[in-house]
């Protein structure tokens, strides 16, 4: 097998030669195994099998994304063309023009930075400090408690939704970041659960002597853990921060209510409304609705397009995250 | 620039930490509350010796204080809250409420004379019992295929790590209703057709939604791989060559060894997609609640907080039944053995 892939051409001058010889026992062997393998998971046909599959998810997965792309460049008449479905005519830049100055992109972006990178902070700063907590130290109803911390969890946000918006409103929070802020510094924020899950099993992993050793010399408790354990705990709270960033980042349900009519929107919202206005403005049936197809998705990209950059520069701690931190929770 | 971190630590040392010292020190040494080497004095009465379990678990709650504190207001109070209005008949009277008990007749009309709710729970509890597999099955394939020793595993991570950062709703939406979420060739297979022609109603509406939105359901299985690829990667190499010695294949080993090895996660990443998927903003349910909220009330229906709160509920229950059939399910066979 593995010469078969290393140097298939060696693999085929042997087979070659052995048919010359008329050896059909051994070729019968040579390429049974070539295909099959030892065991069947080291074999051609394993391989053909698995990349197949590789592909074809990954034709899933990248098909949307694809098809966003090639659709915001569309100009009006490749949107009504039939004969035009994947490649657009010609590079057209003007539905992004048209979104970009539409919404202020470098400006709401700023919004939606501010909006995400904030109470991603205090989501990460809280959820290493509770994470540490529960991990480190014993206490009654320590079980109750993270039993309880789960279940916040499962509860859907249109249960809280109600007392927190009154609650909100009594304090004047709505419209504010404050509203997103507070929360996450308490470590209630969008999924604030995972954080402190993540931070747990990863201070869980790091051995209880070093922080010992760190004792004997005089540390407190505060300075083992901002000293010893959080410098430690570095790749978990990229992750954390990073997974934070992105649930904010994305977040719509509650940005929506929050911040209903204020200044400051999350950028996905921000474009939803931006369509609707100039929608309204056309009526239904007149072909400049029919280039809405394409502005808006060039306006979903422009909001994507932050977060894939991003992406490609962090994707590795992303990837990590799976190898260093229980993010899994256990 | 030495000099000014002097100066500015001098700073801080004197005019922040030690007043700052002295205010703390008077907070733990005062009548009421006062801390000798070794013991806690309350009133100057009662007198707490501090063991070391005392200690840590008090330091610990330290840690843990701010949690304590946001659980009780952003989670406990919340949910209480909605649980007490979904029994009142709630009208907005300026900025205050204005509550009329109404016994347990908000869920009676829920499930009675609300003309849409029922209708789409039910929908959306067969959605998930469906979806919800699929999902879990896709995620475990993918993360088996990762965990393969392929060519080019950073390119395939990076393509199955994307939905992890697009899962934003609107843009989900607009994929959704601009039909990028089907699979062209699929709905051109008249097998598939011919499968739900021949099922019951009830069964084919879901299948056929799975069908229409095969790659939305795949697309929810973007944390999922993360976490099962975790618990695949845990596993010892040495178990399966062990197995293999014994004489097991690929196949046998699968079922034997790394099914069960994974089978806590897969629970955890069933309760996770069952989450996610409830409250993702396509939901129907979710945007039939918000809308209510903010619909004016009609005469059959008095819409308004105190009805979102009891549908909320309805959901929150409904959505606890599904994680525990699946988790019941899951562990049916542990229920066997023993």
């Amino acid at each position: 097998m593995r010469k078969l892939v290393r140097k298939p051409y060696v693999f085929i001058k042997d087979i070659i030669e052995l048919i010359k010889k008329k050896e059909y026992a051994q070729l019968k062997v040579r390429v049974k195994r070539a295909f099959i393998g030892m065991q069947f998971t080291d074999g051609l046909l394993y391989k053909l099998l698995v990349y197949t599959l590789l592909v074809s998810l990954a034709y899933i997965y990248l098909y949307p994304v694809l098809y966003m792309v090639t659709n915001s460049f569309m100009t009006m008449s490749d949107i009504i063309n039939v004969a035009v479905r994947w490649i657009p005519s010609s590079l057209n830049w003007e539905n992004y023009r048209l979104v970009w100055t539409g919404i202020n992109y470098p400006r709401a972006l700023l919004d939606a930075l501010i909006l995400a990178v904030v109470p991603a902070f205090s989501a990460t700063v809280s959820s290493a400090i509770i994470g540490y907590g529960f991990a480190r130290y014993r206490m009654p109803f320590k079980r109750l408690l993270m039993v309880l911390m789960i279940m916040s969890f499962i509860i859907p946000p249109q249960i809280t939704m109600l007392p927190t918006f009154r609650m909100y409103a009594n304090y004047d929070l709505l419209g504010s970041l404050r509203a997103f802020v507070y929360p996450a510094i308490l470590g209630q924020g969008l999924n604030g659960a995972i954080y402190i899950l993540v931070f747990y099993s990863f201070f869980k992993m790091i051995p209880k002597s070093l922080e010992e050793s760190a004792q004997l010399d005089g540390a407190g408790p505060i300075t083992v853990f901002t000293k010893i354990a959080l410098p430690l705990a570095v790749p978990a709270i990229i992750i954390v921060f990073l997974f934070s960033f992105v649930w904010y980042y994305n977040e719509t349900y509650l940005a929506g209510l929050f911040l209903r009519g204020s200044e400051m929107t999350t950028l996905p919202l921000r474009i939803e409304q931006y369509i609707s206005n100039f929608t309204s403005i056309y009526p239904e049936g007149s072909p400049a609705r029919e280039l809405f197809q394409a502005v808006r998705l060039a306006g979903y990209i422009l909001a994507l397009l932050p977060l894939l950059i991003i992406y490609f520069f962090t994707q590795k701690y992303f990837v990590e995250s799976i190898d260093r931190t229980g993010i899994t929770g256990e | 620039m030495k000099k000014w971190w002097s100066r500015l630590s001098a700073f801080i040392e004197k005019r922040i930490a030690e007043p700052l010292g002295k205010y703390l020190y008077k907070l733990t040494h005062n009548r009421v509350f006062d801390v000798k080497s070794n013991r806690l004095v309350l009133f100057n009465k009662f007198n707490i010796p501090m063991t070391n379990r005392r200690r840590e678990s008090l330091i610990g709650m330290g840690f843990i204080f701010i949690w304590i504190v946001g659980y009780l207001i952003f989670t406990l109070y919340p949910v209480f809250y909605s649980l007490y209005l979904s029994f009142f008949k709630v009208t907005l009277d300026g900025a205050s409420l204005e509550l009329i008990f109404e016994g347990i007749n908000n869920y009676r009309a829920s499930f009675l004379s609300d003309p849409y709710f029922v209708e789409i729970l039910i929908e959306y509890v067969l959605e998930t019992l469906i979806n919800v597999p699929v999902a879990i099955v896709f995620a475990l394939v993918i993360a088996i295929l990762i965990n393969q020793n392929i060519k080019g595993k950073g390119v395939w991570r990076t393509i199955f790590f994307l939905p992890v950062i697009i899962t934003s709703g609107p843009v989900i939406q607009e994929l959704v209703n601009q039909g990028a979420t089907t699979l062209p060739s699929i709905a051109d297979y008249t097998f598939i057709e011919m499968i739900l022609d021949n099922i019951s109603n009830l069964l084919a509406n879901p299948l056929q939604a799975l069908f229409d939105q095969i790659l939305l359901v795949l697309w929810f299985a973007g944390i999922q791989i993360l976490i099962l690829l975790a618990g695949l990667q845990k596993i010892d190499r040495s178990i399966y060559e062990a197995s293999m010695i014994d004489g097991a294949g690929p196949w046998t080993s699968f079922w034997k060894i790394t099914l069960p090895s994974i089978m806590p996660l897969i629970s955890i990443s069933i309760i996770y997609t069952v989450v996610s998927m409830s409250v993702f903003n396509t939901n129907r349910v979710i945007i039939y609640i918000r809308d209510i909220m903010l619909a004016p009330p009609t005469p059959a229906l008095t819409t308004g907080y105190g009805y979102t709160a009891t549908l909320a509920w309805i959901y929150f229950v409904v959505m606890s039944l599904i994680i525990i059939f699946f988790i019941a399910l899951i562990n049916i066979r542990k229920g066997f053995r023993s």
